[in-house]
């Protein structure tokens, strides 16, 4: 590992003052200081957040919930509002990492999290996202766990995340300090970027901006739930995942948000399924048909063709459990 | 630069490199060498401790992160004369082989009892809400982040059942 000053933030206003001139926030490390071990991530200085106040959940005006920062995924998977009111997003945090690393990893890190493309952290390939201009080796490598959506020529990394895939079902947004100390709000489709030609750059973040919550919108009457589909039953990262939240009216389908993980460079989500699926009576053609426009500018490279039609088995299969007791 | 941290219950003061992981700390600073460096990179949990109640991986965190923390490791969770009952159910059970893994295992299931008593549900939990019966199903979930080279993960999951048993 590189030598770097360490600083440990006293205040979020000071946080963002250091990071702005050079400092990378370290919030649970888990990712960032594994990165950091093979010196791909090799930042001057620390700023170590942990000490600041954002490690509280509380409720909104709105019937919501403003989950600071800092607050574990732990803590949050089990809070009990989240799992009686947004249990998908307890179950996708339950699906991820493993106990020890759900103790320390948070809300904020946790979305900022990097990618886990092989070649991303070997530094011997070239890689357009570590190395700028290198090159992607994944295109025509072991690409068996990268995007088959959103990709560019020059990168094909998915977003690792699964509680992103959640909160992006959910509607979510980050809240933001920045270094002139305004603030703003980011749905999840506006903080991440597509790797286009510049796939070093995955947030619209400026230098020195600091999550410091994520705000979920009032729960809604729909069946919920986050299915990840791994190639071992627990400790992995999903090939594909899909959070589902639907509700029923009268044997039709009267919302369905759909948000995909292990596809694309960031949590998909996309409208035109969405709308395709409301007003309908649930049937396996019309899961099928909402698959055929999902997949339709799908694109594998070869190793990770299968996700195509293993998305389409996940989808249908989530919608039916959805859907099922109406359809009976 | 200077962390304070509590290891075992005895407050200890350290002059670390910001660069030296919990771990690191740990085994080469203080002499506690019960935590084991199987991967460094947070995938096999062989040096999973417990700070502040519980359990993480120390190769993934920095010592001065945890200053003022509460640091237990194998060694503060039972001596060969003073067995804590997972350790007594280890041997029983023959919860090992090379042993390796065996702290490892050991720290993250006394934290894991520890998230069970308080009602924390986990992927394989049918009811959220509803707690969870330690079934080999729920054990294996729970410690899905501690791998075991030898596999002996039944006898390890033996292990805790018994000890959660003469827990309750
Ligand atoms: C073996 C292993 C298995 C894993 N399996 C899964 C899995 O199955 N599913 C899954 O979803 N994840 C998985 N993870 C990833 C894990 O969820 C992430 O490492 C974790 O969520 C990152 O959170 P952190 O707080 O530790 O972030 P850090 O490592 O501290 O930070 C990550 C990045 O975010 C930035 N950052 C942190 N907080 C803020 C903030 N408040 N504002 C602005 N920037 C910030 C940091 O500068 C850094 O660039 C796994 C990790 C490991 C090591
Ligand atoms: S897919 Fe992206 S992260 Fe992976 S090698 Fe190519 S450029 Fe790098
Ligand atoms: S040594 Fe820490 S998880 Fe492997
Ligand atoms: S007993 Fe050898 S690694 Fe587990």
């Amino acid at each position: 590992m590189r030598s770097f000053e360490y600083t440990r933030a006293e205040s979020t206003g000071a946080a963002t003052r250091d990071a702005a001139t050079g400092g990378t926030f370290i919030a649970g490390g888990t990712n960032l200081l594994d990165l950091m071990k093979l010196e791909v991530m090799a930042p001057e200085a620390l700023i170590d957040i942990n000490r600041l106040d954002l490690n509280q959940i509380e409720g909104t005006e709105d019937g919501g919930l403003r989950i600071g920062a800092l607050v574990t995924n732990s803590d949050l998977a089990n809070d009990s509002r989240v799992r009686r009111n947004w249990p998908v997003l307890s179950r996708a945090l339950l699906a991820g990492a493993s106990g020890q690393l759900r103790n320390k990893a948070t809300t904020g890190g946790n979305l900022l999290q990097r990618t886990r493309c092989l070649y991303f952290y070997d530094r011997a390939m070239p890689c357009n996202k570590r190395a700028p201009g290198s090159g992607c080796a994944a295109r025509d490598g072991f690409n068996r766990i990268l995007a088959v959506l959103g990709t560019s020529e020059h990168c094909i990394a998915t977003h690792p995340s699964d509680m992103a895939v959640a909160m992006r079902a959910l509607g979510a947004e980050a809240e933001t300090l920045k270094e002139d100390g305004t603030t703003r709000r980011l749905t999840l489709e506006e903080l991440y970027l597509l790797p286009g030609d510049r796939p070093d750059r995955e947030t619209v973040l400026e230098p020195g901006e600091l999550i410091t919550a994520v705000v979920l919108p009032a729960p809604v009457r729909a069946r919920q739930t986050y299915r990840k589909v791994r190639d071992r039953a627990s400790y992995a990262f999903a090939l594909v995942s899909v959070a589902g939240i639907v509700a029923m009216e009268n044997g039709r389908i009267t919302k369905a948000n759909l948000a995909f993980g292990g596809l694309a460079p960031k949590p998909w989500r996309d409208a035109a399924v969405e709308e395709l699926l409301t007003g309908e009576a649930p049937s396996d053609a019309l899961f099928n048909r909402a698959a055929d426009l999902l997949l339709a500018d799908a694109q594998g490279f070869g190793g990770n063709d299968f996700k195509l039609p293993l998305t389409r088995r996940t989808l249908v299969s989530v919608l039916t459990e959805l859907t099922q007791e109406a359809r009976i | 630069m200077q962390t304070n941290l509590t290891i075992n219950g005895t407050p200890q003061r350290l002059e670390l490199d910001p660069r030296t992981t919990l771990l690191d700390a740990l085994r080469h600073h203080l002499g506690l060498t019960g935590s084991k460096k199987g991967c460094d990179h947070g995938q096999c949990g062989a040096c999973t401790v417990m700070v502040n109640g519980r359990r993480i991986n120390a190769c993934l965190t920095l010592a001065c992160m945890h200053d003022g923390d509460e640091v237990t490791t194998i060694e503060g969770i039972g001596q060969p004369d003073n067995l804590s009952p997972l350790q007594q159910a280890f041997v029983s059970e023959d919860g090992f082989q090379c042993g390796y893994c065996t702290p490892g295992q050991i720290c993250s299931a006394t934290a894991m009892l520890e998230e069970v008593r308080n009602g924390w549900p986990s992927h394989v939990t049918d009811d959220l809400d509803g707690g969870a019966d330690l079934t080999t199903e729920e054990i294996s979930e729970r410690m899905s982040g501690n791998l075991c080279r030898c596999s002996a993960y039944p006898n390890i999951v033996e292990a805790i059942r018994k000890a959660a048993g003469e827990n309750a």
